[in-house]
């Protein structure tokens, strides 16, 4: 369960979140939305255990998350592979305590999930933009984390690989990873995959509202109940423009 | 639009360069062959008296006598020697302490303020203190190199790793790598680009100061030689040496930039000489 109590973040003068507060237990995709630079970032970041409260806290099964953990994954907005490593240890590049043969069959179980196993020993410049997102996913996988947070993973994608990386994320994910949360500002994106979303406006981040999904999987884009939900996401997102949206 | 004419001119093009070096090594030897031309008729059309300037064919000449005497090859080994040496220490201090300053802020500014004042003194002032405090043997001449190599290879490597890109230590991070290992894994690789410019203009700088090293005392090495050809009035000799300083130096070059190349192959950039 990962538990988020009253965290507040301010860089120098400038409050970038809170205080936020929210759990996230039985949603296995947990989606949080917001216009770009309300804080949405920031608060992934603070929960990989990249940027340290102001105050509050954030608990994963009851450990408070202070730096990095093994048990989170992170697939950031862009690839951010090491060019000088192959395909291969880039996805393995948190596992060396692990035992060599550990490591190459889950590095082999990662890259098989994202289609990737004929480019093990590539390295990045040879790889499509799509590709190397592809392999920022298996390294965020790899450790089957308890825990998946993906930043904007699709955003530098052109439309069609996005829809079909959607498409596919809760296979390639796969059943052992028990909560994902991702971060986006694509309304369609968060629909199609979340058991929850979470509406968030600032700065300073705050909760605007919290929906939970209960629509059959895999959504038609073109249903009715899905354009209703689109709808009602956007008055929200962009209350202003409300009109336009209906 | 242009299918048709690439399609004609490509299949000739490929036969031409399969017999031919490659117009990159050709480009780079015109300059060189035109100023041996012209040079060479100057000589020949005795415009320049030739104990000012003496011809090409007088040089190779030199250059031949030198090489079959073992002169040369003789010479040639003392200096590079001390090349070779100098450098090795210069820049194994420089690599590390680099990579210390660059890596913690707190030791950056404890150490390169104090680098960066030593580094504009003249490489030739150190040579008195030098010999006074290492005697005039091997020893000054090595501390002279690698002092002056030194200075290259710190700069690069650690402003290489100072400017390591955040969101790749970040990567790191949150896969657990910390301390030593983030270093070695991450902040290395990345400024290992940076670490190779510094290498080949040290090695440039060792070249340059092995001549001021070889003036103070020597009684071998190409600078000796060179040395010795103003002592004795031969601009043939000191033309000789300047060669072999010229290839000696374009040598080293390029077995660090083909050393660099291949261990820089994972860079996404267009291919440089």
């Amino acid at each position: 369960m990962l538990e988020i109590r009253s965290l507040t973040k301010n860089f120098e003068n400038f409050a970038a979140l809170g205080p936020l507060n929210f759990t996230l237990d039985r949603e296995r995709v947990l989606t949080v939305i917001g216009p770009s630079g309300c804080g949405k970032s920031t608060l992934l970041r603070l929960i990989a255990g990249l940027e340290v409260p102001t105050r509050g806290s954030i608990h994963l099964d009851g450990a408070a998350v202070t730096e990095p953990r093994s048990d989170i994954g992170v697939a950031f907005q862009d690839p951010r592979l090491m060019p000088w490593l192959s395909v291969r240890h880039n996805v393995g590049l948190g596992l060396w305590r692990w035992h060599a043969a550990e490591r190459t069959a889950a590095v082999d179980a990662a890259l098989a999930k994202v289609s990737l196993s004929k480019f093990a020993d590539a390295l990045p410049k040879q790889l499509s933009g799509g590709m190397a997102q592809r392999v920022g996913l298996a390294r965020a996988l790899v450790a089957r984390p308890r825990l998946l947070l993906l930043d904007e993973p699709f955003a530098a994608l052109d439309p069609l690989t996005r829809i079909k990386m959607q498409d596919h994320l809760l296979d390639i994910v796969g059943s052992e990873v028990p909560n994902v949360l991702l971060i986006t500002h694509d309304i369609e994106e968060a629909i199609a995959l979340s058991d929850r979303i979470v509406v968030l406006e600032g700065p300073p981040a705050r909760i605007r509202r919290d929906v939970l999904v209960d629509l059959p999987k895999p959504r038609k884009r073109t249903s009715a109940a899905f354009q209703e939900l689109k709808e009602l996401l956007f008055g929200e997102l962009f209350p202003d423009e409300r009109t336009l949206a209906a | 639009m242009t299918d048709a004419s690439t399609a004609l001119s490509a299949p000739s093009e490929l036969r031409a360069r399969a017999h031919l070096p490659s117009p990159r090594v050709v480009r780079s030897l015109v300059l060189p062959l035109a100023i041996v031309v012209v040079w060479e008729a100057v000589g020949a059309l005795r415009l320049v008296d030739p104990t000012l300037l003496p011809t090409p064919f007088a040089v190779l000449k030199e250059l031949f006598r030198l090489t079959t005497s073992g002169e040369l090859v003789a010479n040639l080994i003392v200096s590079s020697r001390r090349v070779l040496l100098g450098f090795a220490i210069g820049t194994a201090v420089a690599t590390l302490l680099g990579a210390v300053t660059g890596y913690s802020i707190y030791w950056r500014g404890v150490i390169d303020p104090t680098v960066h004042a030593l580094r504009t003194i003249p490489g030739l002032a150190w040579i008195p203190m030098f010999i006074l405090w290492l005697g005039i043997d091997e020893g000054s001449k090595l501390a002279l190199i690698a002092l002056a190599t030194f200075f290259p290879t710190y700069l690069n490597f650690m402003s290489g790793i100072a400017r390591v890109d955040r969101k790749l230590i970040e990567v790191g991070r949150v896969n657990g790598l910390t301390g030593a290992r983030l270093v070695s894994t991450v902040l290395i690789p990345y400024s290992l680009p940076f670490l190779f410019v510094g290498l080949r203009q040290s090695m440039g700088v060792a070249w340059l100061v092995v001549v001021g090293a070889e003036l103070m005392g020597a009684s071998s090495g190409i600078g000796y030689m060179l040395n010795d050809g103003e002592m004795t009035g031969r601009p043939h000799l000191i033309m000789a040496c300047m060669i072999v300083f010229a290839l000696s130096g374009k040598t080293t070059d390029l077995i660090i930039a083909t050393i660099a190349r291949r261990v820089l192959r994972w860079q996404d950039t267009v291919e440089q000489p």
